[in-house]
């Protein structure tokens, strides 16, 4: 076992776990936290993998700002407890069963596969891209869809504008 | 020299979004919904990543930019929604958000 190797399998614990505790937990607020310990142990794979600006926006963007914004609509909306009704038997006997089809298969297909290629860490490692590099191909290849995506941004603030208005 | 195989990353992001899969459909509030939406984006952002590392190429880390601020607009929008909803039906359950006008 070399560092990194245990570095991924330690975030990767504690990945799924945070994912399973966001399944289990009752209150909305456990399940935030939960998907906060997803995020900063992805962050910290994406700095495993060479890409620092990737994880940057990861803790700024993700952890930062959409995770405070679901924190305070939960607290706004003081959600409480998460009740338990037997309403949608849809979810429970098609969509539990199907959901957890897709795992098996994810570990069949993992148990039956190839090692792939391999990405080398360390100092013998090739240099990872930049962030220069990064905002090159943001600035130069991929000019028209970065400005879609601020007018994009643009529609958001204001379908959340009028979502959020009280009715006069 | 250590290396860990790109396959050990693309099981790890499967495994996240298949976790995410069963959130979806087994949760009941509309706030931890969003939540595995959420989590599904990020399993599939670990993959890009991933793939990028692998294949020396910008374009996946490019594509985890615009996930990531799609991402923010979905938030945005779907907790005005959730505001909106709460509102007007006095609850976070889904069962109950089951007819399109009221």
């Amino acid at each position: 076992m070399t560092l990194p190797l245990i570095v991924f399998f330690a975030c990767a614990i504690a990945a799924v776990v945070g994912a399973i505790l966001l399944i289990l937990a009752r209150e909305p607020i456990h399940s935030a936290l939960s998907l906060i310990l997803v995020m900063v142990s992805l962050a910290i794979l994406y700095l495993l993998l060479g890409a620092p600006f990737v994880a940057a926006i990861q803790i700024l963007v993700y952890a930062g700002a959409i995770m405070v914004l679901f924190v305070f609509v939960i607290m706004l909306l003081n959600a409480g407890e998460e009740e338990r009704t037997d309403w949608s038997k849809i979810a429970k006997w098609v969509g539990l069963p199907l959901g957890f089809l897709l795992l098996l298969e994810i570990a069949h297909w993992l148990f039956h596969s190839e090692p792939g290629t391999a990405i080398v860490n360390g100092a013998t490692a090739p240099p990872p891209a930049s962030t220069f590099d990064l905002s090159t191909a943001l600035f130069r290849q991929y000019l028209f869809p970065f400005e879609a995506t601020s007018i994009l941004i643009l529609i958001a603030i204001l379908g959340a504008l009028v979502l959020a208005r009280k009715d006069e | 020299m250590s290396v860990i195989p790109v396959s050990y990353y693309l099981a790890l992001s499967g495994v996240l979004f298949g976790l995410g899969v069963v959130a979806f459909v087994f949760k009941r509030n509309i706030i931890t919904i969003f939540m595995a939406i959420e989590l599904m984006l990020n399993a599939v952002n670990l993959a890009f990543v991933a793939f990028a590392r692998a294949h020396n190429q910008l374009d996946g880390l490019v594509f985890v930019f615009f996930v990531i601020v799609v991402a923010a607009a979905e938030a945005a929008v779907g907790l005005a929604i959730v505001l909106a909803l709460a509102h007007t039906r006095q609850s976070l359950n889904v069962d109950r958000v089951n007819l399109l006008k009221f």
